[in-house]
């Protein structure tokens, strides 16, 4: 058979139009690959810690969670104090650190003059940029002092009644971390309040100043509340960083395995008894004890942050808001 | 319709473009002869742009995007499937609506960019080539003092010809146009327009304007697109002064659109 | 006016005024532990300081020599491995990231970013001390890698989705393969935000100490084997602030210094990085 060649039977592609592009699989490939390194890496922490902290969870329970006993000698560990410790200080320091950074992002965003607002920002951002250990070796060095000489004696003037301020002040103590943590946390929660704060829709200022409001008024009643989960997810993402500060928590609060009411008392964290005992941890139990506390750490941090990042979400769809700051 | 002849390059045959099951542009078919202009005009929303970008393959790039029927270059299937839509791409340029330099390359290494794709043209030729590029867009006299500066530095005209200078540095068969002066001045216009008929000597030009006067200064072929469909193709001289439907005649007298 | 009225802009004043002294009180510290650097760190600063390595304890005289040298290996270590990972990563989540994997490498990546420090410690720890039998710099960066990649991907995405579409339609319709485009002109035009991010990522490990606690560990002499224990700048500003000598407090504030001299260094490189690019805005 001859073949005729017909108008509807196409000609077959020329080379110079095959397909012979290889580059497109193998990058997709190489990305792909480097991006499943995260969740890889996450996996295998997370292995890691719970495999090795079983020996602890076997042996101790859900007492550890509750047992204030922290005995290497005797192998009987219980975390409570640290578990207390770090959810106070961390409480603390929002306590001090919200209004600050909510003063900060609202007076950036609504009350600046515009040429102050770049400057002012940039030094928050600083804050964030100071490294641990020297908010450590600061709090050591003047923060305590400071407080020792003018901050504790009138506090206890006029608070020493309540069980909050009793005791004698010494230095090191969940006051002390507890405002350590509070400089820390400020640039976090400051800076993602501040982007929240300015992903509110224009129009609800404008509403509310259109209505006579003051500009404090419109700021109050229609950009805050408008903002609101966002403002508590940026609160929120403070307080994770918080509960997993270590070293400048490590070097003031005291390090003592106990559970006391008055912040003037020294105190313990999870992260700092990790960063204090772990490569003293002789026995296998005392390491995996160690394990587990960070184990607890690591939940606790991350439900934190995910709870935090949907509120912020809920406010800013989509927008990588706060991931610059975090 | 244009008469089909041995020169014809390009053409397209019952072509439907979608976007998921929508569809942008239906049963088009087209003869584009070589070596001439044909303007694609109709309103906004005709489907004149996605038309033009199936014939380079740029429309599969949108998410959800699909074509039947046949797009012929040199008589074989683009959307065939030993083909490669790079290397389509690669015989078919394309100017955008803004001009789109690379702004973190030189004037030459723009002009250049598309020549080393393979890198396989050694240097001294990939000089050749630029200068020649530019030489055809009517840029090299503005800037061949500064070839290895910023692109970005250039007016629109001026950043419009280089990216047609781009497009036509690897000698593709077809150059497509689409609205290529809607972000320019009068006379960046008017030079871009000046440059079809220059480029055409060389290239197979596809040009959609919403702009009926351009069409008529520039085309030698108009096919009206509304809706999607096809409305009448032929000679611009022709559909210009008797267009065979009224639906054309009212769009060209400005009744609608 | 009304009574009423007065008080409305009385309360708006007012308010003001405590926003703009809460913002000022939130700044406060940072010039007082800048100041505190300064005052207490710079005069222990000297040749010496740069060139030895510290003194037997108690004595006086050292310097920080190893710290500084061990900071950069380790730094510089963690984003050899680091950086390919990180910028790799945020490539994927911005060119393919629009399907659920990319959905669910991104929330590794923010949960990896909450992750404490010390918890990416242990994670070191166990993975190369523990079989490896001693400590050692290379660990010590591996943990400073783990903590830089969630962060890079992160702003590596963001800036290479800044780079507007028509760039990579203009790329394409060139003819280039899409791993061209997206190298040579997506990633290209994204790479003074990709230094900027990937500049801060390690400003912000420079100054890690948790990680490193039970990794690099620290060590007296100066050294730039991997292999071994090794000092850095944190470390041994942990280690002296601590300790018991006035010397080594002297010597705590002075490491200070200089590592927050390195952070701010590296912080406004990375400003004028971004600056450079895109001038006014």
């Amino acid at each position: 058979m001859t073949s005729a060649t017909t108008e509807s039977v196409a000609p077959p592609a020329p080379a110079s139009l095959r397909r012979r592009n290889r580059g497109d699989p193998l990058y997709r490939g190489v990305v792909t690959a480097l991006a499943l390194a995260l969740p890889l890496l996450l996996l295998v922490l997370v292995a890691e810690l719970a495999v090795n902290a079983r020996p602890a969870m076997r042996r101790f329970g859900w007492g550890f969670l509750t047992s204030s006993t922290w005995d290497p000698v005797a192998e009987v560990y219980g975390a409570a104090p640290m578990i207390f410790g770090t959810l106070v200080s961390s409480l603390l320091a929002l306590v001090i650190a919200v209004p600050l950074a909510l003063g900060v992002a609202i007076f950036l965003t609504e009350f600046a003059p515009r040429w102050t607002r770049k400057p002012v920002a940039f030094l928050v951002e600083l804050l964030a940029a100071v490294p641990s250990v020297v908010y450590g070796l600061w709090g050591i060095f003047v923060l305590i002092p400071f407080l020792r000489t003018y901050a504790v004696p009138p506090l206890k003037a006029a608070l020493g009644w309540t069980p909050l301020f009793q005791g004698v002040f010494y230095g090191n103590s969940m006051l002390a971390g507890g405002i350590i943590l509070a400089i820390m946390i400020v640039p976090y929660i400051a800076a993602v309040s501040r982007e929240v704060i300015l992903a509110v829709p224009a129009s609800q200022r404008e509403a509310a100043l259109g209505l006579g409001a003051t500009r404090w008024e419109a700021v109050w009643s229609a950009v805050l509340p408008y903002g609101r989960p966002g403002i508590i997810g940026a609160v929120m993402l403070g307080l994770g960083r918080a509960l997993g500060e270590t070293m400048a928590v490590t070097m003031v609060i005291g390090n003592r395995h106990d559970i006391g009411l008055s912040v003037l008392q020294p105190g313990y964290t999870m992260a700092a008894a990790i960063a204090n005992e772990f490569s003293e941890a002789t026995t296998d139990l005392y390491l995996s004890a160690l394990f587990e506390v960070g184990l607890i750490l690591f939940v606790i941090t991350v439900a934190v942050n995910a709870l935090a990042r949907l509120l912020v979400w809920r406010v800013a769809r989509g927008a990588a808001i706060g991931s610059k700051a975090l | 319709m244009a008469p089909v002849d041995a020169t014809l390059l390009l053409a397209t045959d019952r072509l439907t473009a979608l976007f998921h099951r929508h569809a942008a542009v239906k049963e088009v078919s087209l003869l584009f002869p070589s070596n001439t202009v044909t303007a694609i005009i109709g309103p906004s929303g005709c489907g004149k742009s996605t038309l033009l970008r199936c014939l380079n393959r740029m429309h599969e790039l949108s998410d959800g995007a699909w074509v039947t029927g046949k797009v012929l270059l040199e008589g074989v299937d683009i959307y065939g499937g030993e083909v490669d839509a790079v290397q389509v791409r690669r015989r078919v340029g394309m100017v955008f609506q803004r001009p789109t330099p690379f702004p973190t390359m030189s004037i030459f290494d723009n002009v250049a960019a598309g020549l080393r794709v393979d890198g396989r043209l050694p240097t001294s030729q990939v000089a050749t080539a630029v200068e020649r590029a530019l030489q055809q867009a009517a840029l090299w006299d503005e800037v061949k003092d500064r070839l290895h500066t910023s692109a970005v530095a250039l007016s629109g005209g001026q950043q419009q010809r280089l990216c047609i200078a781009r497009a036509v540095a690897p000698q593709p068969d077809v150059l497509l146009l689409d609205e290529p002066t809607a972000s320019l001045d009068p006379a960046g216009t008017q030079r871009i327009e000046e440059l079809c008929h220059e480029l055409k000597r060389r290239y197979t030009i596809v040009i959609v304007t919403h702009n009926m006067q351009q069409a008529a200064r520039v085309s030698d072929y108009t096919a009206f697109l509304y809706l999607g469909q096809l409305i009448e193709a032929g000679r611009t001289r022709d559909l210009f002064t008797k267009p065979r439907l009224e639906q054309t005649e009212a769009y060209l007298t400005g009744r609608f659109g | 006016m009304t009574v009423r009225a007065l008080r409305r802009r009385a309360v708006s004043a007012l308010m003001t005024g405590l926003v703009a002294g809460l913002c000022l009180l939130a700044v406060l510290p940072l010039l007082f532990i800048l100041g505190d650097l300064v005052a207490k760190g710079a005069s222990s600063i000297d040749w010496h300081f740069f060139t030895r390595s510290p003194a037997p304890a108690g004595e006086s005289g050292g310097g920080v020599a190893n710290a500084i040298a061990g900071t950069g290996v380790i730094v510089g270590l963690a984003g050899l491995i680091g950086l390919p990972v990180g910028i790799g990563a945020g490539i994927f989540l911005a060119e393919y990231g629009a399907g659920r994997l990319g959905f669910f490498v991104r929330f590794v990546a923010d949960v990896m970013n909450g992750t404490p420090s010390i918890v990416v410690g242990i994670f070191a720890w166990t993975f190369i001390v523990k079989p490896v039998g001693h400590f050692s710099a290379l660990a010590g960066a591996v943990a400073l890698a783990v903590l830089m990649v969630p962060m890079i991907a992160r702003t590596s995405e963001e800036m290479v989705r800044l780079v507007p579409h028509s760039l990579r339609e203009a790329a394409l319709a060139l003819g280039y393969p899409r791993w061209r485009t997206s190298l040579r002109v997506v990633v290209r035009s994204a790479l003074s935000g990709i230094v900027t991010g990937s500049l801060v990522a390690i400003a912000r490990v420079a100054g890690e100490t948790a990680p490193l606690l039970f990794t690099a560990l620290g060590n007296l002499n100066f050294t730039t084997d991997v292999s071994q224990p090794m000092q850095t700048l944190s470390l041994q500003i942990y280690v002296y602030a601590t300790g018991p000598f006035d010397e080594w407090h002297r010597l705590a504030w002075a490491a200070a210094l200089v590592l927050m001299g390195l952070v701010l260094v590296l912080a406004l490189f990375a400003r004028w990085v971004t600056r450079e690019r895109y001038g006014a805005r």
